[in-house]
């Protein structure tokens, strides 16, 4: 399936968004070829930064919102219309700092829409400045003598919140982001995948991740203390894949039930 | 005129005691007015219904000589003069009503409706009203007996004050709201979506009412003001005719997104219902104090639409017109209502016609063709052959971001032929209004509820009404020949003057209150014709 648009790319050579490109084509692809999702009913809702520009690149429904705002935007064009496949893309200064509250709510609600955030822990549009997942001690232009905050782990919040689906990705690994993708889109509910993405330009992190990046195996998808457990794995290695993942009433389902259709 | 007023604490039923007299007064054939005045908080405090009530059209509440005060507690007494008292104190007729609500059983806080019907005797209203105006089934028939009880001890007690006759045709009431969201409804509204906030949230409530019980509205309340906005423009975008509601505060929240739906060319109806500000101000009660803001709000230049409703009459036609212009010419149109129209109660024509909204969506993936009128194809996602790209960033024809400077004039000039547009449409739909003495070199300019002072306040003089704010009519041929010009609103700065000075090149005199409290008729006629003279 062809679903190039005649708009240039601008990224960094060797920039991270170029993979979430990739894998959310083939995705798409898939699902389209089997049967699993009509291609105009894909949506894609990005929000203001480097990844926002994914939505030129890809010839489908789109809608380029705010800073911040890609979730409730999403929601908007879910509840409107429950038949298309809305998928939110948000870098992590975007979707964890401007966002954030935006995203507890969609969790909360489990609204039928997939969130994919690029998480390069940086500002990467505006030059370099830390963000929500920046760890502590990142150098930026903001914080020259080092972020003085700790990071936060935006996957536990979610999980916490209520998020049914919740996975990690690498843009190392395109063919498994690609699959994290396809799940994401197929599950019934708020779905989030957090990608990790090196920005070339402010944070590389190529092999850093590389080295320390696994692919969960025999994980128990359905319990909550198993996810929370290999959520807090960080240092050392770095666990990717879907940490939990349930079937629940979703917003949209509740929605129709009070307001009489 | 009779001018009918129920005082207490919040939570004794004061609102609802004047809600169910208004509906009485509405049964026998009168015109009323319901203004409801009370203190941000729950229970506690002093809240008032005050009535005005006459056999020709009331526009506004009068708040001298008033002829009946309920008194609910003692407070009462004290805070309002009156020609005659019905209540538990000294003053005036001494009807027990506490202590009849116990006879039949029934908590205290069901003495208002034994005042209810202790009124109607004072009012030579014949009892039988009483069976049919109280609503709820098991409190209707509590409430009934709660009335009856104060009609017999009024009736085996004193004389009747007057005999109020009973008119030929009954009147329908509603609050602003309420009239907002009927037009909404009627228009054919699709999704309802706001966060509470004093005095626009009685809309929320009349919305998701409606979405439980009847069809078609979708009724939500996200976490908060810019998650609605972005959600309307989600819900418009995938072609559901969407409308939000908030006040000031939560405007001020929304209008980055604003600016959103002018770029990306997206409908959408926002009702900003003022009260008094700055900030949080004084959230219960009353202003027109958010023009300036509303008219300049979003950054960058695009084209909105503004407009303020008098009345409920208005309100009610106008909200189906706003409805329809924002998807004829896909833009945000915000309808500015205060406190006291939003939260007052008063007589409307339920038969207003109002047209349903018809949308057309076209097929392709050029949502931002470049047109002679600036108004592109509406298409939308989820059709085979479409693709449609809508963007914050500017864009080019199909929605993909652009830099090139050929193509950010062209759609920025395509985008602001929509104003001219806007501008031959609105000319069609009485954008002002002109009332009284048509003929008269005074004139008097004002807007939204404040018109209903004006009008009441019986000054010879011609009154303009201007209804759009934005894009200004051109009202001058109206000033041509006036020797005197005076501009009548609810703020302390004369925002509307302002902006007459800058749209006509006019300088007018200023009449303002800002004290949070609505123009009493009769104040506001001393003061006219001193500024007159």
């Amino acid at each position: 399936m062809n679903l190039e648009t005649k708009a240039k790319i601008t990224w960094c050579p060797g920039c991270g968004n170029f993979g979430i490109l990739n894998s959310l084509k083939m995705a798409v692809g898939d699902l389209v070829k089997e049967g699993k999702a009509r291609v105009e009913d894909f949506v894609l809702v990005a929000g203001i930064g480097c990844h926002g520009k994914i939505v030129d690149y890809v010839n489908l429904n789109s809608f380029v919102s705010l800073h911040g705002r890609a979730v409730p935007t999403a929601t908007g064009i879910k509840l409107a219309n429950p038949k298309l496949k809305v998928i939110a893309f948000a870098g992590d200064g975007d979707a964890y700092d401007e966002g954030i509250s935006h995203l507890i709510h969609a969790a909360k609600r489990n609204t039928d829409i997939t969130l994919i955030v690029h998480d390069n822990s940086v500002f990467a549009l505006t030059t370099g400045q830390f963000t929500a997942t920046s760890p502590k001690g990142f150098k930026s232009k903001s914080s020259p003598k080092g972020s003085i905050e700790k990071p936060l782990d935006p996957l536990r919040v979610l999980l916490s919140a209520g998020a049914t689906f919740v996975a990690r990705g690498y843009v190392g690994r395109g063919d498994h982001l690609k699959t994290l993708i396809k799940e994401a889109v197929k599950h019934k509910g708020f779905s989030v995948v957090d990608v990790l993405q090196p920005c070339v330009a402010f944070n590389n992190t190529y092999s850093y991740y590389s080295q320390r990046v696994y692919e969960l195996k025999n994980h128990n998808e359905q319990s909550v203390d198993e996810a929370y457990k290999k959520l807090s794995e960080w240092n050392g290695r770095i666990p990717i894949g879907i940490f939990y993942r349930k079937e629940q009433k979703t917003f949209e389902e509740e929605l129709f039930k009070v307001n009489k259709p | 005129m009779l001018k009918v007023l129920v005082g207490g604490q919040a939570g004794q039923g004061v609102k609802f005691a004047g809600k169910v007299l208004s509906q009485i007064f509405s049964k026998l054939g009168y015109y009323v007015f319901q203004e409801n005045d009370y203190p941000s908080l729950i229970t506690g405090g002093h809240n008032f219904a005050l009535l005005t009530i006459d056999k020709k059209r009331v526009n506004t509440s009068h708040h001298k000589n008033v002829d009946f005060v309920i008194a609910l507690n003692d407070e009462t007494y004290k805070l309002h003069k009156a020609k005659y008292y019905i209540g538990e104190g000294s003053k005036g007729f001494k009807v027990p009503l506490g202590e009849l609500a116990s006879k039949v059983g029934a908590p205290q806080k069901y003495k208002a409706s034994v005042a209810i019907g202790a009124l109607c005797y004072f009012l030579g209203i014949d009892c039988s009203i009483l069976k049919v105006v109280f609503r709820g089934k098991k409190e209707k028939e509590l409430n009934t007996k709660l009335a009856n009880e104060g009609y017999s001890f009024a009736s085996s007690n004193f004389k009747p004050v007057m005999r109020l006759k009973k008119l030929p045709k009954p009147k329908e009431m509603l609050s602003g709201n309420e009239a907002i969201a009927i037009g909404a409804v009627k228009a054919g509204l699709d999704v309802y979506i706001a966060y509470p906030m004093t005095p626009s949230t009685s809309i929320l409530h009349f919305m998701a009412k409606y979405s439980a019980t009847k069809d078609k509205v979708l009724t939500v309340q996200p976490e908060n003001e810019i998650a609605v906005i972005n959600m309307a423009l989600g819900s418009a975008y995938a072609g559901k005719k969407t409308m939000i509601g908030t006040s000031g505060g939560g405007f001020a929240l929304m209008t980055e997104a604003l600016s959103l739906a002018g770029m990306a060319e997206i409908p959408l109806v926002i009702v900003e219902a003022q009260r008094a500000g700055p900030s949080t101000g004084v959230p219960t009660y009353t202003a027109q104090a958010d023009l300036d803001f509303v008219w300049g709000a979003g950054h960058g230049d695009f084209p909105k639409i503004v407009l303020a409703p008098a009345n409920t009459d208005q309100a009610l036609k106008r909200t189906a017109e706003a409805l329809s212009l924002a998807w004829k010419f896909q833009v945000p149109v915000i309808i500015l209502s205060d406190k006291h129209l939003s939260e007052s109660y008063m007589t409307t024509d339920l038969n207003t016609k109002v047209e349903k909204v018809k949308v057309k969506f076209s097929k392709g993936n050029m949502r931002y063709k470049i047109t002679k009128d600036g108004v592109s194809p509406y298409v939308i996602p989820g059709i085979k052959g479409n693709v449609v790209k809508v963007n914050s960033y500017e864009h080019d024809e199909y929605g993909l971001t652009t830099e090139d400077p050929k193509e950010i004039k062209a759609m920025q000039d395509k985008r602001l032929r929509k104003v001219m547009s806007i501008k031959k449409e609105i000319k069609k739909l009485k954008p002002y209004l002109v009332f009284g003495n048509k003929k008269s070199k005074k004139v008097i300019i004002t807007w939204g509820s404040t018109l209903g002072a004006v009008l009441d306040s019986g000054v010879d003089a011609k009154i303009i009404q201007v209804l759009y704010l934005r894009p200004f009519p051109d009202i001058s041929k109206e000033l041509k020949g006036a020797r005197r010009i005076v501009c009548v609103e609810a703020n302390a700065t004369g925002q509307l003057a302002g902006l007459i000075r800058r749209e006509l090149g006019v300088e007018v005199k200023k009449v303002l209150k800002y004290d949070s409290r609505p123009f009493d008729p009769l104040d506001l006629e001393k003061r006219l014709e001193m500024e007159l003279k």
